[in-house]
């Protein structure tokens, strides 16, 4: 049973007017773009009346040195990305929730799906995003003591010295 | 001296003596860098939580300065008992933003050698679930088998491990005139390993006790926490991504896909073995149909001709004008490939489930952002599921089922 891609952004536009910002295609792909505070009724809307059943993936992008004519596709710094996909219709989505730099914050969509936990604290880790009402949103991949969010845009290759400031065992401890 | 009802209940949880137990990060039962922080009460487990990261490499981060050919280099470090399924899987990701097409001879290549990738995979991943739970000479086999694999890939790739063999538009080179040859022969021996590793394993006393009912997952369970690969096929889940969304030329070969209902370790177990006949299916078929045939006498091309993306034979570059301008513009800081302007989300079939890549670019040689969607972080974060009120052992056996790779965990 293929999904019927017009009728069901027809009726998200109804539900949720101008939470809706746009929906663009590339090769083949749709990509759903909508406001930060709209995420969890849409994607509620997604899993329960489309039947995306499946949440694949949660990431981020932080558009902060895209090129200008790229950069005005980005309301906001972050797009928090959620990759969906459907077991009845085989089809796939991709919804982009916008998220400004302050206050860098999203619901958090635990209450939709399981996968939701580990991603999006990666993405927390990663970006500096907040999701509110995540269960446990701490560090997933750095360690807890990390400062600073790496995959930022801002925050250099090399790191800020980290490596530096560890504890080094070269020498032998006087005795 | 009355006591109100609500210290009482304060006081319990402490006075039932729990124990805090660390397994890993060196712990030989965490196959690779885990850490497992585990409340037990007596043996059994209260309260579990992994730890993941210490393998964290930053390969994301890497990537947004190394640009697409470079960036498969990467891609084989992240799984590392698989790594020629995500060369593949990056290309294909690659070749779609760029809109690419490879020949067919490229893509049965491609096809036959993820194949017997996935072999290398899920044979090891049947071997450590046998040592885990005891049988030690199923993964001293699986063992022998993997390197005779690692063989072929060296013949083709030029390496066993790190192999890098993809580029975008194609592979680095063909595969030598004995290829098939070759495999053909690793094919007529290797069912005889699965028959042995099924005799001692399958109908085993011990090995079902410890499996059966273990880590069991139900349907809802595995899709909500997005559980891709033999794992979601094991809770009955027919979802194969070779053929919802047939890349490569997966759509014109034959073959099942293998599920069970049950959704527990012994389940796994059993996909996992029938995944591997399914397998050995394709890689014949694949064979029987590569263009060209071992020889390739017609020349035919493994690699794009659109030599905007793809370097021009050598040959040609020395006796053709435009040839070597190509070259020159493709291997300059500055130039290289570049693709359009967007962002694709391409997912392949690796040997654990869905590896997803999210590439995003800028119309610049470097992508603007790489993200990998590694099966095994979504797979293991079911863990504290399986194993909390079940007891120490069944967590060994439950995380052995799971196949965790640490370097694609972490990246």
């Amino acid at each position: 049973m293929a999904l019927d891609l017009p009728s069901l952004l027809a009726s998200l536009k109804e539900h949720f007017g101008d939470d809706l910002l746009a929906q663009t295609e590339f090769r083949g792909q749709h990509v759903l773009r909508i406001r930060s505070t709209a995420n969890l009724p849409v994607l509620r809307y997604l899993r329960d009346e489309a039947q995306f059943e499946m949440l694949t993936d949660v990431t981020c992008v932080d558009s902060l040195r895209l090129p200008p004519g790229m950069q005005k596709e980005y309301p906001e710094r972050f797009a928090v990305v959620y990759q969906l996909y459907s077991l009845t219709h085989n089809e796939r989505l991709r919804v982009k929730a916008f998220v400004p730099e302050e206050p860098c914050e999203i619901d958090s969509v635990t209450p939709l799906w399981e996968a939701a936990n580990w991603g999006e604290r990666e993405v927390f880790d990663m970006f500096g995003v907040v999701f509110k009402g995540h269960p446990d949103l701490k560090r997933i991949l750095m360690p807890d003591n990390y400062t600073g969010h790496p995959l930022r845009k801002d925050y250099p290759l090399k790191g800020r010295g980290e490596r530096d400031r560890f504890q080094k065992y070269t020498e032998m401890p006087e005795r | 001296m009355e006591t109100k009802p609500e210290s009482i209940e304060k006081i319990a949880p402490k006075a039932a003596q729990t124990l805090a137990l660390n397994l890993g990060p060196q712990h030989p039962a965490t196959h690779g860098t885990l850490r497992l922080k585990v409340e037990l009460d007596g043996e059994t487990i209260v309260r579990c939580e992994p730890e993941i990261g210490f393998l964290h490499t930053g390969f994301e981060k890497l990537g947004e300065y190394r640009n697409y050919n470079q960036f498969v280099v990467i891609s084989d470090r992240m799984n590392y008992l698989s790594p020629l399924n995500n060369n593949i899987g990056f290309a294909v990701a690659c070749e779609e933003l760029f809109g690419v097409q490879v020949p067919p001879r490229g893509q049965y290549l491609r096809v036959i050698m993820a194949e017997l990738s996935r072999l290398a995979d899920h044979v090891i991943s049947v071997g450590l679930q046998g040592m885990d739970l005891g049988a030690f000479s199923v993964m001293l086999w699986t063992f022998i088998e993997r390197e005779k694999l690692y063989d072929i890939f060296e013949a083709v790739t030029g390496a066993r491990l790190t192999t890098s063999w993809t580029r975008v538009g194609g592979v680095f080179r063909d595969a030598p005139p004995d290829f098939p040859a070759m495999v053909r022969n690793f094919l007529a021996k290797f069912p005889a390993l699965l028959d042995e590793c099924e005799r001692m394993l399958s109908r085993n006393r011990i090995f079902m006790d410890r499996c059966i009912g273990v880590g069991a997952l139900t349907k809802e369970e595995a899709i909500s926490y997005g559980v891709t690969g033999p794992m979601l096929r094991a809770c009955g889940v027919p979802y194969d991504i070779r053929k919802a969304r047939p890349y490569l030329c997966y759509g014109q070969l034959d073959f099942e896909i293998p599920t069970r209902p049950e959704g527990d370790v012994y389940a796994r177990y059993l996909v996992r073995l029938a995944e591997m006949r399914q397998s050995i299916r394709i890689i014949t078929q694949a064979l029987d149909k590569l263009p060209g045939g071992g020889e390739n006498k017609e020349n035919l091309p493994v690699s794009s001709l659109d030599h905007k993306v793809m370097l021009p034979p050598k040959d040609m570059v020395y006796n053709d004008m435009e040839s070597l301008i190509h070259h020159f513009k493709l291997v300059m800081p500055g130039h290289g490939v570049i693709p359009p302007k967007g962002e694709v989300y391409s997912c392949t079939e690796a040997p654990n489930g869905e590896l997803g890549f999210y590439i995003v670019s800028d119309g610049t040689g470097l992508p603007y952002r790489v993200r990998v969607r590694p099966p095994s972080f979504y797979n293991y974060a079911t863990f504290p599921k399986q194993a909390t009120g079940r007891m120490i052992s069944d967590a060994v056996a439950a995380l052995a089922s799971l196949n965790v790779i640490a370097g694609e965990l972490d990246r």
